[in-house]
């Protein structure tokens, strides 16, 4: 399944959290590629491991979480064996971030001139003059009106989403080779999102980024994504070009977000929200953990965990409704409608995903 | 800016005018006269005597002569010490107390700062739980407490310092370090909150991101931020010394203002007992001022302005 390079591979990762109710679950056994250059996004509602996912590729977690299992290969290394101090050279150099909310996420006390250049000082190691010199640079590239007038403002004399341009520039003031992206727009009214997703791609061509793109939001993944993973409950359940995941999904879960989600040609006039909560992590449910609150699930999906199955290179599913025995089912109404245009957009499948995969 | 300054300005003369009227009438409620003989006397010396300061006056008009001698800049002369004026007794005074206030503060505004950042960035491990002891002692254990355990185990047991008096810089260690601990504990205890509200905000996350080390992270981040509401404890901390001060000047017997105001209250000293008061009013109105210009400066987010409120 491998074209273009792999930068990230995680594999079999599994992460607790130490709770006084007991040891939670977060992550349970997943595994994911990030290609150089691509944009994958990770969907999900709260609560499926997401967030603690990208975590642990920046070796952020939380004091009290723990690695259970798994590796994260970057350029050939386990960022899980690394100490502190090696993943503090790899931090803002090599991987970097964006959070969700631009407001509180830049020191209101310095100024943000100071705050872009602070990565370049240090992991370039330049002097003061030049990070700031640079980080001005940054401003321009990332849209600030009179940069050299601003560059010695501080964060609380800018709107949210001038914040939000300004935490990607010192995001990307060092070229990292990945960013993760942790609902960048969630945060900002709607046509600042739509700027700002425009800025990221942007600037994703010309420094040829490879972005991780977390969110919860399905309109903002289909304009921004190449490839799409579905975490439900600690687990990838889905994943796939976003042509695939957004026209041929497999996992009713897939099929529940995006029949929650309205489109312009959505036929009925209602949306349908997915029933029930996740389940409780503190005693993973065995099979598929979203059988419960599935209106396709069957014997088998609680008994034994569904593994993943092909449905194409590039697209897998873990799902028992792929196997071979299981029986065939129609899918919402909504989903029949986007298999239909997926049919019709299947000419020949090039390997390499149309960009314009409008919602 | 300017207009600001001149607002303050009046207000902090307000302020010292109802100070030195209320101390004054106070003053006068208390029991006893200045005479030190009193029973030997006549009835006529004693008329004489009071005649000769004033004395023998209403107290309103005593009250209106006293305000009249601020306005043109004389705080009066001591009755205790031969007719000094309070002003020169104050200044001869103002050294040594100064010298203990200050180093008091510094030692106990640094090392609290230090106890509490420790505290907060090794959040419930031991160091953490010491700090806490450390601090919760500083602020339980009174000032007089603490000077007369360390006069005993410091100064008379192992005779490292001398107990009392005032030779020298050797004979101002115990004094600060007694009238340093109520700083101490109130910053570290100070400092140790609002930086684990700190250390777990967004930004010092996106620090963390950047890939800055610990250190990087609490030294450019963290404590600034931490740092600021700790302006706002200048004023009181900067009370409590003045406060301690009286205390400590008094078991150590150093020659400070402190101690100066005890005996003068003592003796009913009235000019000097107004002189002290007013020039402790004074010396904390303008550090509360002082806070607010200097919380302008390290804040950017609050700029004073002479408009509203």
């Amino acid at each position: 399944m491998d074209q273009a390079e792999n930068i990230i591979e995680v594999r079999n990762l599994k992460i607790d959290f130490h709770t006084y109710a007991g040891e939670v679950k977060a992550i349970r056994d997943v595994s994911f590629d990030l290609r150089k250059g691509e944009t994958l996004a990770i969907v999900g509602e709260s609560g499926s491991g997401k967030s603690v996912t990208t975590r642990s590729l920046m070796g952020l977690l939380a004091p009290n979480a723990e690695i259970k299992g798994g590796s994260i290969m970057f350029h050939g290394e386990d960022i899980i064996k690394k100490s502190e101090k090696d993943m503090q050279h790899i931090r803002g150099k090599d991987i970097a971030m964006i959070f969700q909310d631009p407001m509180t996420s830049l020191d209101p006390t310095m100024r943000i001139g100071m705050q872009i250049a602070e990565p370049l000082m240090k992991h370039k190691g330049l002097k003061k003059k030049e990070a700031i010199a640079q980080a001005l640079e940054m401003l321009k590239l990332v849209g600030i009106t009179d940069p050299e007038g601003r560059i010695n403002d501080y964060p609380y004399q800018f709107s949210g989403g001038m914040r939000q341009r300004i935490v990607i520039a010192i995001a990307l003031v060092c070229y990292p080779e990945v960013l993760i992206a942790d609902e960048p727009t969630t945060a900002l009214d709607v046509t600042i999102q739509a700027q700002i997703l425009d800025l990221m791609k942007d600037l994703q061509n010309r420094i040829n980024t490879s972005i991780i793109f977390i969110t919860h939001d399905l309109g903002v993944v289909a304009g921004m994504a190449d490839r799409v993973a579905v975490m439900y409950a600690g687990k990838i359940v889905e994943y796939g070009t976003v042509d695939e995941i957004f026209f041929n999904p497999q996992h009713p879960y897939t099929w529940g977000l995006l029949n929650s989600m309205p489109t312009l040609d959505t036929a009925s006039g209602s949306l349908s929200a997915i029933p029930g909560t996740p389940p409780d992590l503190l005693d993973p449910p065995v099979g598929d953990a979203f059988a419960a609150r599935s209106d396709y699930a069957m014997k088998i999906d609680t008994e034994q965990e569904p593994p993943f199955f092909k449905v194409s290179d590039t697209h897998y599913a873990a799902t028992w409704l792929l196997h071979p025995d299981a029986p065939k089912v129609t899918p919402p109404a909504e989903i029949v409608r986007r298999q239909k245009k997926f049919a019709a957009m299947q000419k020949p499948a090039s390997p390499v995903k149309p960009a314009a995969a409008k919602e | 800016m300017r207009k600001y300054l001149l607002k303050r300005i009046f207000y902090l003369i307000l302020t010292l005018f109802i100070v030195a009227t209320a101390t004054f009438f106070l003053m006068k409620l208390m029991p006893g006269t200045p005479l030190q003989n009193e029973a030997k006397l006549t009835p006529s010396e004693k008329a004489a005597i009071l005649a000769q300061y004033g004395l023998d006056k209403p107290v309103w008009m005593q009250y209106f002569i006293y305000i009249g001698g601020i306005f043109k800049g004389s705080l009066g002369l001591s009755f205790q010490f031969s007719d000094q004026a309070v002003s020169y007794l104050i200044g001869s005074r103002m050294g040594p107390s100064m010298q203990l206030g200050g180093q008091a503060m510094v030692i106990g505004v640094v090392f609290g700062i230090i106890l509490g950042a420790v505290g907060a960035i090794r959040k419930d491990t031991w160091a953490d739980r010491i700090a806490t002891i450390i601090s919760i002692l500083g602020i339980a254990v009174p000032s007089f407490v603490l000077a007369i355990l360390l006069q005993f185990y410091l100064g008379l047991k192992t005779g490292w310092f001398p107990v009392a008096g005032w030779q020298g810089f050797l004979y101002t260690i115990l004094p600060t370090l007694a009238l340093a601990a109520s700083p101490l504990a109130e910053t570290a205890r100070f400092i140790r909150t609002d930086m684990v509200d700190v250390l777990s905000s967004d930004y010092i996350e996106l620090a963390r991101a950047k890939g800055l080390s610990k250190f990087g992270i609490v030294y450019h981040h963290a404590l600034r931020n931490s740092l600021i509401p700790m302006v706002t404890l200048i004023g009181p901390l900067a009370a409590a010394l003045m406060t301690g001060s009286m205390v400590v000047e008094n078991i150590f017997s150093v020659p400070g203002i402190g101690e100066q105001f005890v005996k003068s209250i003592l003796v009913n000293d009235y000019p000097t007992i107004m002189g002290v008061t007013i020039f402790y009013s004074a010396l904390l109105c303008v550090l509360l001022l002082l806070t607010d210009i200097i919380y302008g400066i390290i804040d950017p987010r609050i700029r004073l302005s002479g408009n509203g409120d």
